[in-house]
């Protein structure tokens, strides 16, 4: 049996991983990925918490987190194509009018 | 160490069946096929000394063909993606023969043989992930050649299999409603047995007892005839992931030159050719597995086979005789439905790219949806709603 | 080491390494998303570790088989071939990236906590689709049917956003 505390360090560290890829990175698609990532690593320590209880519900939570995910993409990636159309660039340096 | 010699022999066994006996035979009999039915002479050239073997010989002369062909990697492409593409489409193929039974339980005194290599309780999902795997094969391939034709190859191979992938796994719930197990193992068993066609009269009381001769009428216990709307749905849809023809739209030749793997040459084109066919018996595996019954002969049940023989020849002599006939069921089932999707495959024209999205998003999909609603129907009706 | 641990502890660092090119990939979108993939499977295989089968399974199934294809499919279709920034604010991202990634692993190592209980004994079927079907159709119902209206307005915005002209 793999000791809880090895599977909360790493949904942790993909966490931080991908914590970081959203905050750094100016492609808007590697930063949907990212955003992917964090949700992955919550679903790892949903998993996690689920095994050491031995109760489903962390397992739902998964599931509807899932669901959120690819609703998150499927929009995500429209406003992605919508704002390639207009702007020519996925670069989100370009989409600033909302900055002060 | 002890479970691990066995499941190293099976999966050494089924491998070398299937891709190392029915995938070069495929490619003869897709060859013959075609051109039987275009009145053709077909493969016969190939030979050693002057023996032809009817034209047996081409798989052999195809693989030294592609293995010392020069490996070219066009200019201005992805080397690492172009080189991996090929595999990650042939590995998943492969990988889900793990999961197909080729035969069932059967006890030799204390040892018991298995007939599959990982009986999963979740089978089925595993080969429906394994499946969207080899997605990427596809995609990645047209992306990373750097070609035109190669990438709306690719476009269009991504669009098709997601699509298809919805209705493949909707048009088989029913199936798993009828046979409450996701389990390929217990499917077959569960379709190793007959029931009475004219049964449901009695079971609803409308006639007391079935006249003679009308309960004798049997059907086997298998998917086709408990879901043939499934069955249908499910062939098309596997056949669509397959990307053959009808469905060769991602690498149409007519259009695309090849589609996703023009680029390709040498025994990365092989790669791309051997898991289509790989996939072909890939398909007629699970197929034989979910709806004609697996390894169960028709009409003669494990036991009652067994109880047979066992008095004549002793327990032992009429398992292994048992196990020997579920084996070849199974296979002779496996080349039926090879036959089957040769003989669709030289049939059918290609339709045009939204005629293939329209019949999975506007015809397949509201019937598989409608399908899993009449399946609940009638099995609530049969159980009164208790099971 | 058991077989558990031992693959737990190769899908983890599979899954670290390939979340890690996807982060620093700045040259190619697609071999981020592939690298991405890479990451998915490893979870599924730390997934099945956990006795989670369906989860992991579904893991594959959506997340690889159908989301990061999206994301691929959008890559190619946009024709995507490099990202181009300015080198010079990429040298600054990169500098704040990784001050950010220290101070945020410090963070996380001080709240780790330790020895946390594990149930050993699991009841029968932990995981495997009948029950967390069972639960997923009696307890949590409502937040089932809930998605389903989730998907449904994430699919009209999709295809609004997703025309040309709305007429």
């Amino acid at each position: 049996m793999v000791p809880l505390e090895h599977v909360i360090g790493l949904s942790g560290l993909l966490f931080v991983i991908g914590t970081i890829g959203a905050l750094t990175r100016r492609n808007l698609i590697v930063i949907l990925m990212s955003i992917e990532l964090m949700l992955n690593a919550a679903n790892l320590a949903f998993v996690g918490f689920a095994r050491a209880w031995g109760q489903h519900d962390g397992h739902i939570f998964v599931l509807m987190v899932i669901v959120v995910a690819a609703c998150e993409v499927a929009v995500g990636l429209g406003i992605v194509v919508a704002l390639f159309r207009n702007r020519e660039s996925v670069n989100v340096e370009d989409v600033s009018l909302l900055k002060w | 160490m002890e479970e691990l010699l066995p499941a190293i022999l099976k999966t050494l066994f089924i491998i070398a069946i299937a891709v190392g006996a029915f995938a070069p035979i495929i490619t003869w009999v897709e060859r013959k096929q075609s051109a039987v039915m275009q009145d053709r002479i077909g493969a016969n050239r190939a030979d050693i000394a002057g023996i032809t073997l009817l034209g047996l010989l081409h798989p052999l002369a195809d693989v030294l063909k592609l293995l010392t062909k020069e490996d070219v990697v066009p200019r201005g492409a992805n080397r690492f993606l172009h080189m991996a593409a090929p595999l990650i489409a042939a590995i998943p193929v492969i990988a889900s023969f793990a999961v197909i039974p080729y035969g069932g339980l059967y006890e030799f005194g204390e040892t018991t043989i298995h007939l599959v290599v990982a009986d999963l309780d979740w089978g089925i999902l595993y080969i429906f992930a394994i499946a969207s795997i080899a997605t990427y094969g596809t995609v990645i391939s047209g992306w990373a050649s750097n070609n035109n034709w190669s990438l709306l190859g690719s476009l269009r191979a991504s669009a098709q299999m997601i699509s298809y992938e919805v209705t493949m796994g909707l048009s088989i719930v029913g199936l798993f409603m009828a046979f409450q197990t996701l389990r390929l193992t217990d499917m077959a068993v569960a379709q190793d047995a007959s029931f009475r066609l004219l049964g449901f009269l009695e079971h609803f009381g409308w006639i007391q007892t079935l006249p003679g001769w009308l309960s004798w009428i049997q059907l086997p216990n298998w998917g086709l005839f408990l879901q043939p709307l499934g069955f249908v749905m499910f062939l098309t849809c596997v056949m669509a992931e397959n990307k053959r023809p009808p469905f060769d739209l991602p690498e149409a030749e007519s259009e695309l030159v090849a589609g996703y793997f023009t680029e390709y040459s040498g025994m990365r084109f092989g790669l791309f050719y051997m898991s289509e066919f790989i996939e072909v018996v890939v398909i007629a595996a699970l197929t034989t597995a979910l709806f004609l019954g697996g390894w169960a002969i028709p009409f003669l049940p494990q036991e009652t086979l067994i109880g047979a023989v066992s008095p004549v020849f002793g327990t032992g002599v009429a398992t292994g005789l048992c196990m020997v006939l579920h084996v070849l069921t199974f296979f002779l089932k496996v080349i039926v439905m090879i036959w089957l999707q040769m003989q669709i495959r030289w049939t059918l024209p290609r339709p045009r790219y939204d005629q293939v999205m329209d019949l999975c998003w506007k015809i397949m999909l509201p019937l598989s949806l409608a399908n899993i609603v009449v399946t609940a129907l009638v099995i609530l009706l049969i159980t009164g709603g208790t099971s | 080491m058991t077989a558990q641990a031992f693959f737990f502890y190769f899908a983890a660092a599979l899954a670290v390494v390939s979340a890690l090119g996807m982060v620093l990939n700045f040259r190619n979108t697609v071999a981020a998303a592939m690298s991405l993939v890479v990451t998915m499977i490893g979870l599924a295989i730390v997934y099945v570790v956990l006795e989670a089968h369906l989860v992991a399974a579904l893991q594959i199934m959506v997340y690889a088989g159908a989301i990061v294809v999206v994301f691929l499919f959008v890559v190619m279709l946009l024709n995507l071939r490099s990202d181009t920034f300015h080198p010079a604010r990429q040298r600054l991202l990169k500098a704040a990236g990784a001050l950010l990634a220290l101070g945020l692993t410090a963070a996380f190592l001080s709240l780790m906590p330790t020895a946390l209980p594990t149930v050993q004994e699991l009841p029968e079927g932990f995981g495997g689709y009948r029950a967390v079907g069972l639960a997923l159709f009696t307890r949590f119902l409502l937040a089932f049917e809930v998605s389903s209206l989730l998907l449904l307005a994430a699919m009209v915005g999709a295809v609004v956003l997703a025309k040309r002209r709305i007429d």
